[in-house]
């Protein structure tokens, strides 16, 4: 069973690396909003994903992390780095 | 005619308050800021004692979004800043953003994040090293994270002159205003007291290697031997006067005077350049020597230095002409932020007829200096002179009037 990566586990590394917003409420139902509408600048977004490339062990090279980019989406791009078949 | 600019708001961080209000209780009281480090294990260095400022938890005072990305130096400022704006009665939300701007002054940067990241890159490895260092070490990120916090879009800058700077940076905010900005955010806060900002000042040759806090830092003393460092500082709110008056601020007084000037090459035998700096701001505040009722020195505590500073004075106010006074010996030096502070301390002077005194300290009578020392001093001040002299031949005096 290879590790899942969670909404929960992106929710903790945003708050160490980068705090929240005070306007934002991250238990909310965030899963399909910009991470920049999250108060993420670019290099919040930088700083998350340095983050989960050194916890997991990954590479993220591939994913672009532009402003609009959803924690759902970034939750499915670091699942797939974490699929045997996608390393393979 | 040069439009009036005024001090209309004061946030103080000092080793011996945090506060405005606190800082110039603690200062009249006499009550020193200055101990042995805390913030790292200093007993391997020559120099262990430092003016820290007590008690200061981030996390109440800065957003959880900022204290990532932010040196200590930064959270203090910021925290500065929210109290000289509400200080100030300002809302920046309620003012057009491209009327306010941010100057401040810095030395050192943010060294302890620096070094932090730097220990990360050698420990650990490029991947560990914060996204933030980009930006969290430089010198000019006080001014930067002032200005995004509070939405100031107009001129801003970072001055950098050592102890000069805090007052350089007033007068580049005052130009800031006369060229038609409403409000500038000014002044000065650094903290480097970690191993990084400890090494780089210990090369400067300038640091009190004694281990008593009553005895470590003693300008214009028989027994000077250079200062303690420090951090902390002030942030001071500028304003046009007009502005200032139309909306019913209450003002602390007027940056009426600024002078700048930079010393010879070492062994010109020419003398250094304080004296002409004290001129020129009198001369720019139309201020004769004898309207001036009290000197907050810049009290280096290395003897040379004392001397020049102490033959500066007496050249321009005469012999024990004028009371001088160093309140910076309960907090030692905080670099670019002891102007500010000293700038605060005037002010303070100004309202309440009171000149803090200077502590511990026995004026050599051969340096002719009025020193206030013991107790504070009663006295009716309405015009104060700030001198700040930066390691490497800065001199900037600042005139204040209320």
């Amino acid at each position: 069973m290879s590790k899942q990566f969670t909404l929960d586990d992106l929710k903790r590394i945003l708050l160490e690396g980068a705090g929240a917003d005070e306007s934002v409420d991250l238990d909310a139902d965030i899963l399909d909003l910009g991470l920049e509408e999250l108060g993420y600048e670019s290099l919040a977004l930088l700083e998350t994903a340095s983050r989960i490339e050194r916890e997991y062990g990954i590479s993220l090279d591939e994913v672009e992390l532009t402003h609009t980019l959803t924690p759902r989406e970034l939750i499915d791009a670091v699942n797939t780095c974490l699929t045997p078949s996608a390393a393979a | 005619m040069t439009r009036s600019v005024v001090v209309t708001g004061l946030g103080v961080v000092s080793p011996n308050g945090l506060g405005a209000k606190e800082f110039w209780t603690a200062t009249l009281a006499g009550q020193s800021g200055i101990g042995p480090v805390t913030r790292f294990d200093a007993s391997p260095y020559p120099v262990r004692l430092a003016g820290e400022v007590p008690g200061f938890t981030a996390r109440e005072h800065v957003p959880s979004r900022l204290i990532p990305q932010t040196d200590r130096m930064t959270q203090l400022a910021l925290t500065a800043t929210d109290w000289a704006l509400a200080d100030a009665g300002v809302e920046p939300e309620e003012l057009p953003e491209f009327d306010m701007g941010v100057v401040t002054a810095s030395s050192s940067g943010g060294f302890e994040f620096g070094q932090d990241e730097l220990r990360k890159l050698w420990s650990q490895g490029s991947q560990y090293v914060s996204a933030y260092q980009s930006f969290a070490w430089f010198y000019a990120v006080n001014s930067g994270q002032i200005s995004i916090r509070n939405g100031m879009k107009g001129p801003s800058g970072v001055v950098v002159s050592d102890q000069a700077g805090g007052l350089d940076a007033l007068a580049h905010a005052r130009r800031q205003i006369r060229k038609g900005t409403r409000l500038i955010v000014s002044g000065g806060v650094d903290a480097s007291i970690c191993p990084w900002g400890w090494v780089a000042q210990l090369a400067g040759g300038r640091l009190s290697t004694s281990d008593d806090p009553e005895r470590a830092f003693l300008p214009f003393d028989a027994g000077a031997r250079g200062h303690v460092p420090g951090e902390g500082g002030a942030i001071v709110i500028l304003e046009a006067a007009e502005a200032a008056r139309q909306r019913g601020a209450r003002i602390y007084g007027e940056m009426a005077g600024y002078g700048a000037t930079f010393d010879p090459a070492p062994g010109s035998g020419r003398e250094p350049g304080l004296r002409r700096a004290i001129e020129l701001a009198l001369a720019d505040a139309g201020a004769d020597p004898a309207e001036v009722d009290v000197v907050f020195a810049d009290a280096a505590a290395v003897p040379e230095l004392d001397r020049s500073e102490a033959a500066a004075i007496a050249a321009v106010f005469g012999p024990r002409g004028v009371p001088v006074t160093a309140p910076k010996t309960m907090t030692g030096r905080l670099y670019s932020g002891a102007a500010p502070l000293d700038v605060a301390a005037a002010l303070f002077s100004i309202e309440d007829g009171l000149i803090p005194p200077t502590t511990h300290v026995t004026a050599r009578p051969d340096h002719r200096l009025d020193l206030v020392t013991g107790a504070p001093r009663t006295a009716r001040v309405r015009t104060a002179l700030v001198l700040a002299r930066g390691y490497g031949g800065f001199n900037s005096a600042v005139l204040v009037r209320a």
